[in-house]
């Protein structure tokens, strides 16, 4: 335990080092946020009722940037095999990494997201609501972005790959976080549908270890 | 210590070597040598258990092979694992605690490798040898009973290829056991493996 906790210091460290990715990540966020009005016309009013889907569509897309970096340098720089040599199972080393991923990316952009949400029109009012959603759902990004990362090693133009393999695999959370956010906003409970999104996390914290760390002994081979 | 029965590895199409038997006793070095591309890295890297070989089985004194290289094993190759933008004390904690190392054995690491004077510096701006060290540090502050080590001098200067080599002998003195891939001769006592080939 002790080194899985060394691990994921080192997995923050490397996220914050060089550039910060972190404001990277956000930065992006905001400026596809700053886009969509301005590629949709004039009129504010018409975005109001996709604000929420718009706000997922970007948090999905901001969470890929950075997947590339997760398991692809210790792979070419040779960390990857010290890695596997290790105390730790390989399946808890990608669970620390994802956990890692989300701590240092997926929590600014959520944190991020009230701000992109209420810039698209969504009320005031359901900011909580997006926060807490957002938090859940970047969860499972890091999750299923850690197996696309995983799936994609070795091969060239990975980051591309990852982008390609992953994306299909947040459309559920895309739905269920958007559909949230519109229930609240036309006056329902949103918990249902923020069940169905912590369901989606709970499934791929349990694919994702075993999946990726068979990814990995594929690319180390 | 470590041993491989009919051991057969191949790379794509091309068959490496077949059924190579050998034996690693305690405090005993083997030297492993061939032509280039004869499969020297395949066979560390099946021993570390990061290759599926194709036929035989890697087998460990004592323990299971899953146990054995979570805690038994050291793998020095090619490529360091170091993050160049990082400094190379943080790289050196890194790995040594990942790999069980106490402050206590990172501090004697550093003192026996003459790191000190380097680990407020960035990777990027250490010379080969430098990293070489560096990451050799590792071997020293967490005590692993087998070394697998792919072509270790390299980089190195006289110097420190004396130096490595003392500490080898430390390290065969205590019981453990290495095997490294090489072009010139070991600076310790060593059974010659050669695995011949290339092409």
């Amino acid at each position: 335990m002790n080194a899985l906790l060394t691990l994921f210091r080192r997995e923050l460290a490397l996220a914050w080092s060089g550039g910060g990715g972190p404001l990277l990540a956000c930065g992006f966020f905001l400026c596809l946020t700053v886009l969509v009005p301005l590629s949709a016309g004039g009129d504010p009013a018409g975005l109001k009722p996709v604000a929420g889907g718009i706000a997922w569509l970007a948090l999905a897309l901001s969470s890929i940037l950075s997947l590339e970096r997760l398991f692809e340098r210790d792979l070419e720089d040779g960390a990857l095999d010290l890695i596997t040599l290790g105390p730790a199972p390989l399946e808890l080393v990608v669970l620390a990494k994802a956990k890692a991923q989300w701590l240092a990316v997926g929590v600014p952009l959520a944190l991020t997201a009230p701000i992109a949400a209420i810039t698209l029109g969504l009320p005031p009012s359901l900011a909580p609501l997006v926060t807490l959603s957002a938090l859940i759902g970047s969860l499972g990004f890091a999750l299923t972005g850690a197996l696309g990362a995983t799936l994609a090693l070795g091969s060239k133009r990975g980051g591309l790959l990852i982008a390609v393999v992953v994306l299909p695999l947040f459309i559920p959370p895309v739905v269920f976080g958007a559909g949230a956010l519109e229930r609240a906003a036309n006056g329902l409970d949103p918990a249902p549908a923020l069940a169905f999104l912590a369901a989606y996390v709970l499934f791929a914290a349990v694919v994702t270890p075993f999946a990726g760390a068979a990814a990995i002994r594929n690319a180390q081979g | 210590m470590i041993g491989a029965r009919s051991l057969t590895v191949s790379r794509g199409e091309r068959i490496l070597f077949r059924d190579l038997s050998f034996e690693l006793a305690p405090g005993e070095a083997l030297a492993l040598t061939g032509a280039n591309g004869a499969g020297k890295t395949s066979l560390l890297r099946t021993l570390a258990g990061f290759i599926r070989p194709d036929a035989g089985t890697v087998s460990f004194a004592d323990v299971e092979p899953a146990e054995a290289r979570a805690s038994h094993l050291h793998w020095l190759g090619h490529l360091d694992g170091l993050k160049t933008g990082r400094r190379a004390g943080e790289e050196l904690a890194f790995q040594a605690r990942w790999l069980g190392a106490t402050t206590d054995g990172i501090a004697a690491a550093i003192d026996v490798l003459a790191l000190e004077p380097l680990l407020d510096l960035e990777v990027r701006k250490l010379s080969a040898g430098q990293r070489r060290r560096l990451a050799f540090a590792r071997l020293i502050a967490a005590p692993r009973p087998i070394w697998l080590l792919d072509e270790p001098f390299a980089p190195l200067d006289d110097r420190w290829r004396a130096a490595l080599g003392l500490l080898m002998q430390s390290h065969l003195d205590r019981g453990g056991g290495l095997i490294a891939a090489v072009h010139d001769p070991l600076p310790v006592p060593a059974r010659p493996l050669d695995i011949g080939g290339g092409r």
